[in-house]
């Protein structure tokens, strides 16, 4: 399947002279955690779908800083925003869409102040806005009347207001969407943000993530979608820890969309 | 003589009042001990804000039990406050019931006070009972032992005391009842005095009267010395509060300068400081109050300790020790032991070997910290717990290096290969041929 993706980069863009409609920020998650790369792919295969003109940085990305900024490495986090931006300025990037919360938090809202000036998008956005100028179709295909439950990613929901993108696509898929107790403004965190993916917890007496698939099982879905590469991990770990990996999947919301007709 | 309770009342007042701004200066100035941070742009959103989360209570009510006792109690306290302005003015001309010449629209008024008064003796005995008998969770934990504890319960006294005062008052004043104009609660009090002879009645009124005016005064320099002090300090707080997205964190302007060096190629590495330049290097991140801005100590005092941050932070449900309310207690307490040690130092600081990290808010804490955001969405009046959390981060890894081992591998590994992960940043495409 690989042979068909396409995936061209900015530097080969630009050696034709081209500007592409938006960049995709592929994101350290998306380029190196196997789980994610699946994702990472399943939304490439959605942009070839739609014929979307789209590039990649490739080696020439380098991750956002995020992870350094809230450990409160501040240095770390400026060196590697200004890199960035001196990268994404030359190319002049004008639109950004990315598969990851925190870099689409990082990019969109931290990167401006230091003279990164883009539009950027969450890959649910991007793909609502493709399904609503009909680029994109969409059918119900194999997930219709299953039950799937969003677990809204911190850095997307209460930290940019986004909720209403990704369940909008799957209300698409003609499943059954069913919220969990906490939900949007008061979902729980799956327990990765603020760098917690990268260390072990403090001493509790329960891990975040066994807190949050405890709520999302309650809820009796067949899938737990979600719209975060950390959160998918999180939400995956819970699932195998509460061994009901057989039973229930946890997939992105752009997986969801791909396989919904099996492109 | 016939003059000495008007004399009496307004020294009563004079001082009541005195001591009361003399604590909000000293607020004042511990606030101010904090750093710079402009936060004047948009002035419409903020008003905007203060009138809809303070004086609309809109984020109170998304917990519909406490936010209605709540909307109560502070209904009560505003509006039964116009009879405090009759109070004053009789005091001080020594009239009586002077804007009972307003006639019908007095009934009313004072009608409504009197409901409004009952209302609010149910919803604080409500309050006693979540907090005392069922004990609700947010209102045993840990940092709720010992003074805080006491201090939710004096200020539910207080109030019952005021509204049975205001009761009692209304219902021992003869002329009032007999006019009949407003008496819908006091009414049923009145009987309740049969009895006892005329004099009697009025100079239980006239206790009623003195003790409500004077409970008020005393229950307003309280305010200082407590948790209550977010009945006026959520105003400024609300009007305040960030509008910028909640992911967005500030980025360090001392570091931004830093960095903009380090990438600039014209920059001599070792030049010399400007001749006669006194500039100290700026301090990354917080160690101590001082190192927070203005904004954060307003936060600390404007808390009033409901604990919602706390019941909804994934790292203290599930039993972390990170508690968010903690963090905005200590910070508070942090800053009244700094004012105080100016106070008894002609104004000026005396390093007391004590900081708000360690002796007060524990690294443990901080590292348990998701930064999900679910504390500052807690906040009924805009406190965010999170940016003193990430500052006192900062500290720890720039000034410290003292950041959890893992959390070093992780930053060596951006330094080094651009990802949180040992892995190559020219591999970075090949998940595409995979």
């Amino acid at each position: 399947m690989s042979e068909l993706l396409k995936v061209p980069t900015m530097a080969e863009f630009m050696a034709q002279g081209k500007q592409p409609e938006v960049l995709f920020w592929v994101g350290c998650s998306g380029s190196f955690d196997d789980r994610a790369k699946k994702i990472t792919k399943a939304f490439v295969k959605l942009l070839n779908k739609a014929n979307v003109e789209f590039a990649v940085l490739g080696t020439e990305e380098s991750c956002t800083g995020d992870p350094a900024k809230r450990s409160g490495n501040e240095f770390l986090f400026q060196m590697q925003a200004v890199t960035n931006i001196e990268v994404m300025n030359a190319y002049e990037i004008k639109k950004i869409v990315t598969a990851c919360p925190h870099c689409f938090n990082t990019i969109k809202n931290e990167y401006p102040e230091l003279g990164g000036d883009y539009e950027v998008l969450h890959h649910t956005q991007f793909l609502k806005s493709l399904l609503d100028d009909g680029r994109l179709t969409i059918e119900g295909g194999k997930f219709k009347g299953k039950r799937i439950t969003f677990h809204d990613p911190c850095y997307l929901g209460r930290a940019n207001n986004v909720y209403e993108a990704p369940r909008d696509l799957i209300k698409k898929l003609e499943a059954e969407l069913i919220e969990m107790r906490k939900c949007k403004k008061n979902g729980l965190c799956c327990g990765a943000g603020g760098a917690q993916m990268f260390k072990e917890p403090e001493k509790g007496d329960k891990d975040v993530n066994i807190e949050r698939t405890e709520q999302a099982l309650d809820t009796k879905p067949d899938i737990i979608a979600a719209g975060c590469p950390f959160c998918n991990t999180m939400m995956t770990d819970g699932v195998k820890a509460k061994e009901k990996e057989s039973d229930i999947k946890v997939m992105d919301v752009a997986e969801l969309i791909a396989n919904a007709d099996d492109i | 003589m016939t003059y000495l309770p008007n004399i009496i009342f307004a020294i009563v007042l004079f001082f009541g009042i005195g001591y009361f701004v003399r604590n909000v200066r000293k607020l004042v100035r511990n606030i101010n001990l904090g750093q710079e941070k402009h936060v004047r742009d948009n002035k419409g959103q903020r008003w905007k804000n203060m009138a809809l989360i303070a004086l609309g209570q809109s984020k109170m009510v998304r917990r519909p039990i406490a936010g209605l006792l709540h909307i109560i109690v502070y209904l009560g306290f505003i509006i039964i406050n116009i009879e405090v302005l009759e109070i004053i003015i009789d005091g001080l001309l020594g009239t009586h019931r002077i804007f009972s010449g307003i006639g019908s629209l007095y009934g009313v008024l004072i009608g409504s006070f009197e409901i409004l008064a009952l209302l609010v003796l149910g919803a604080v005995g409500l309050f006693w009972i979540r907090r005392n008998i069922i004990r609700l969770k947010r209102f045993v934990m840990p940092e709720m032992k010992g003074w805080p504890k006491n201090d939710a319960n004096i200020i539910l006294y207080f109030e019952v005391v005021l509204m049975c005062l205001f009761l009692i008052m209304n219902a021992t004043d003869n002329a009032f009842q007999v006019s009949g104009n407003g008496n819908i609660v006091s009414q049923y009090i009145t009987p309740l005095f049969v009895g006892l002879s005329e004099s009697s009645v009025h100079l239980i009124e006239r206790s009623a009267w003195w003790l409500h005016i004077i409970g008020i005064l005393i229950f307003l320099n309280y305010l200082y010395y407590s948790k209550h002090l977010h009945i006026l300090l959520a105003f400024p707080n609300t009007y305040y509060g960030s509008l910028n997205p909640k992911g967005q964190f500030d980025n360090l302007e001392s570091v931004t300068n830093e960095v903009k060096m380090m990438m600039d190629p014209n920059v001599d590495p070792f030049a010399a400081p400007a001749a006669g330049s006194t500039e100290v290097p700026a301090k990354f991140g917080a160690s101590d109050v001082q190192d927070l801005n203005w904004l954060q100590l307003l936060n600390a005092y404007t808390c009033t300790e409901c604990g919602r941050c706390t019941s909804e932070c994934p790292a203290n449900q599930t039993g972390k020790k990170l508690s968010p309310r903690k963090i905005m207690m200590d910070t508070r307490d942090r800053l009244e032991e700094v004012g105080k040690n100016i106070d008894a130092n002609n104004g000026e600081f005396k390093d007391d070997g004590k900081q708000l990290l360690d002796d007060f808010i524990t690294r443990e804490e901080l590292w348990a910290c998701t930064s999900c955001n679910a504390c500052v969405e807690a906040c009924p009046v805009s406190i965010d717990p999170l940016s003193i959390i990430m500052d006192m981060r900062r500290y720890l890894v720039m000034e410290k290096s003292a950041a959890p081992v893992e959390l070093n591998n992780m930053m060596t590994n951006i330094e080094n290969n651009g990802a949180p992960w040992p892995y190559n940043q020219m591999d970075r495409l090949n998940w595409k041929n995979e």
